[in-house]
């Protein structure tokens, strides 16, 4: 068991870790490690494309992290006051929409796009005023936006749901009977609660987006993501300028989800805390 | 100990009660509450006095947390009115009632300071206090409950009795006209628990206002209150002063609720104006007053005698009743002997009745000599101390 335990774990980070060691590499070639150097990190962050790429993911991450995070949270204060099979349909629909792959979540957003497009780019047309160019409607931002926000949702969702469940009910009350209505309860005691999920739902938003290749491949139109830049620059070999960005795009999902845990596990531990001291006396 | 009640001189802390225009009493006019199927409450009337001290007692299941919650406005009846100083507040919802509640384990905000968390009710009146008002009467609340340098401490830093402070001073900052606690001592330990009954009730006097407590812990609920409510299946089993439950239960459940008591059961032998009998499991005949419960002895029908350990005189194994002045006299054996200091308590097997507890006082241990384990002894009551119940 242990050497197939260890072997798994060598298959899965031993590539990671060449990346990332080649990533320093001096040399023109990737397979070809002659001494350490940041030169190309500094090669792909000159790099006009690369910047653009850049900028475009981080527009649609950012973008698609707080969509969800907003459409989540709401999402999840609803469905935590549902009840029956209604519930356990959305509840299955949310688990469904993450186990979904992404190829078929890009191609249905990209064919959904694309007929809603073509329906309404001559209605569109026809109602604009004469002499101006009318609206188009067309792939690009918004599109990769939508899909990414359509699967980041179910993280947010069901994070801030476990936080709203593990919250003590009885806080909820002692607001309600210390005259605050409901919007000041919300305000003032529910959203302060479960904020550290949001933002874990936040950032896990960022990163899935941020890294995302497939569902943008398919509905980015023009727009060129990080992802999609590195995809295709491979096609032209893969440089260590290639490897630079793989690390850097590495280390901000790491640090990201470094960040998630770090707010998951605070809040638990003060609430552990608040019971120890419940059940000591003085 | 420390006293929780520290009311500083010249306090402004006047209970609303002092007001006479303001009617505090909670009444229940036969409230059902249904959860599903299970009737959590079950057509119950009552009436709590303005500025008592009253106690919801049962076992978990009762509903008396149920009625409590209904009080709040947590929950809302399936059939009956709620009244609060004369009003109904069906409909109205938590934040729109004069009460105030400590919950069961303080539910302080963990992501307030105590300050904070005790001016939170001040915070959402209209209009709000102005900020350096808001500190005084925070001061003076922290003063009362002496917790003075606790202002801007976190909640999880405290102690459960710290916590606990908090919360009462939480809720009484508002001055509500009720204040209703949740099971509030539960969750401390029983030196502590002690401590705070007396504390409570201390503060329920110098405040003046309706405290209602929901407990499941019958010796709280005798030290603490002015009135007790007992609760069975969503309906009352019995509401009186202590002493009432504790001398006059109506019926098993709450005699055996309410102190430590003997039971013999039987079938009712023979029914006057002043004493029932009944034949017990073994073919004895014993005696005993009529309880004031509602339902009526029936000749055959089957009913408890009860009889409470401090009743009970402990005779050497040779004692006839004329010796030990009762009119009855049963043989056993000493099983179990527990020391108590002013009371020591005997298990005592007997052949009649199986095991029987007996409190015998200091004095009676001085002139019988005491007993040991294994003795042979005489026990005997007064029938007219004892009291037929039904179930």
């Amino acid at each position: 068991m242990r050497f197939y335990s260890i072997a798994v774990y060598l298959f899965l980070y031993v590539p990671i870790g060449i990346i990332i060691l080649f990533s320093f590499n001096s040399g023109r070639h990737a397979s070809d490690f002659q001494g350490l150097s940041l030169k190309w990190y500094g090669k792909a962050l000159s790099n006009p494309f690369v910047l653009e790429a850049l900028t475009s993911s981080l527009i649609i991450a950012f973008s698609a992290a707080l969509l969800s995070s907003i459409m989540g949270t709401t999402a999840a204060l609803a469905l935590q006051r549902m009840k029956g099979p209604v519930k356990a349909l959305f509840d299955g629909l949310i688990y469904v929409s993450i186990m979904i792959p992404g190829i078929v979540i890009g191609i249905a957003t990209l064919i959904a796009l694309v007929t809603v497009f073509d329906l309404m780019n001559p209605l569109l047309a026809s109602l604009w005023p004469e002499g101006e160019k009318p609206l188009r409607l067309s792939l690009g931002y918004a599109s990769v936006i939508a899909a990414h926000t359509l699967f980041t949702m179910s993280l947010v969702i069901l994070l801030v749901r476990a936080r709203i469940e593990g919250m003590d009910r009885s806080l909820i009350e002692a607001s309600q009977d210390l005259y605050a209505t409901p919007a000041q309860t919300f305000r003032l005691i529910t959203l302060p609660q479960i904020f550290p999920a949001i933002l874990a739902g936040f950032l896990l938003s960022f990163t899935f987006s941020f890294d995302d290749f497939i569902i943008s491949f398919f509905v980015a139109g023009p727009n060129t993501t990080l992802p999609i830049y590195v995809f295709s620059s491979i096609r032209r070999g893969i440089t260590p300028e290639v490897n630079a960005i793989g690390t850097m795009v590495l280390g901000v999902s790491l640090f990201l989800l470094v960040a998630v845990q770090l707010l998951l596990r605070s809040k638990n531990k003060q609430k552990t805390n608040i019971v120890a001291s419940n059940s000591s006396g003085e | 100990m420390y006293q929780i009640s520290n009311i500083p001189h010249g306090s402004t802390y006047v209970s609303t009660l002092k007001d006479p225009s303001l009617v505090a009493d909670i009444e229940f006019k036969d409230v059902t509450k249904l959860y599903g199927d299970v009737r959590a409450v079950d057509g119950m009337s009552l009436t709590i006095e303005r500025g008592s001290f009253f106690s919801f007692l049962g076992p978990s299941g009762c509903g008396k947390t149920t009625s409590l919650r209904l009080i709040a406005g947590f929950e809302h009846p399936t059939q009956g009115g709620v009244f609060i100083g004369g009003k109904s507040v069906i409909g109205v919802p938590p934040h729109k009632r004069p009460v105030n509640m400590v919950f069961q384990h303080y539910a302080l905000f963990p992501h307030m300071t105590v300050a904070e968390n005790i001016g939170y009710g001040l915070r959402q009146r209209t209009p709000r206090p102005s900020k350096p008002e808001m500190a005084r009467q925070i001061d003076e609340m922290l003063e009362m409950v002496q917790m003075s340098g606790f202002r801007s401490r976190r909640v999880w830093e405290m102690s459960g009795g710290q916590q606990q402070r908090v919360a009462l001073a939480r809720a009484l900052i508002n001055r509500p006209t009720v204040l209703l606690l949740d099971e509030p001592l539960a969750a401390l330990d029983r030196k502590l628990r002690r401590d705070m009954q007396i504390e409570l009730q201390t503060l329920q006097r110098d405040v003046g206002i309706t405290f209602i407590l929901v407990t499941h812990d019958q010796e709280e609920a005798l030290s603490m209150s002015d009135r007790i409510c007992i609760m069975r299946d969503g309906k009352i089993a019995q509401s009186g002063s202590p002493q009432d439950l504790y001398d006059r239960p109506v019926n098993r459940y709450v005699a055996d609720f309410v102190g430590k008591t003997n039971f013999i059961s039987g079938n009712v032998s023979r029914v006057n104006g002043t004493a029932v009998s009944i034949i017990s499991e073994r073919g004895q005949e014993f005696s005993a007053n009529p309880s004031a419960g509602t339902q009526p002895f029936n000749v055959g029908g089957h009913a408890n005698i009860a009889v409470r350990p401090e009743l009970i005189v402990i005779g050497a194994s040779t004692a006839s009743t004329e010796d030990m002045h009762t009119d009855v006299a049963l043989k056993g054996r000493i099983k179990n002997q527990i020391f108590l200091g002013e009371h020591t308590e005997y298990l005592v097997a007997t052949d009649g009745i199986g095991d029987v507890l007996v409190l015998s006082p200091k004095h009676m241990e001085h002139s019988n000599g005491g007993f040991a384990p294994g003795d042979t002894v005489t026990i005997g009551w007064k029938n007219e101390r004892a009291l037929a119940l039904v179930d």
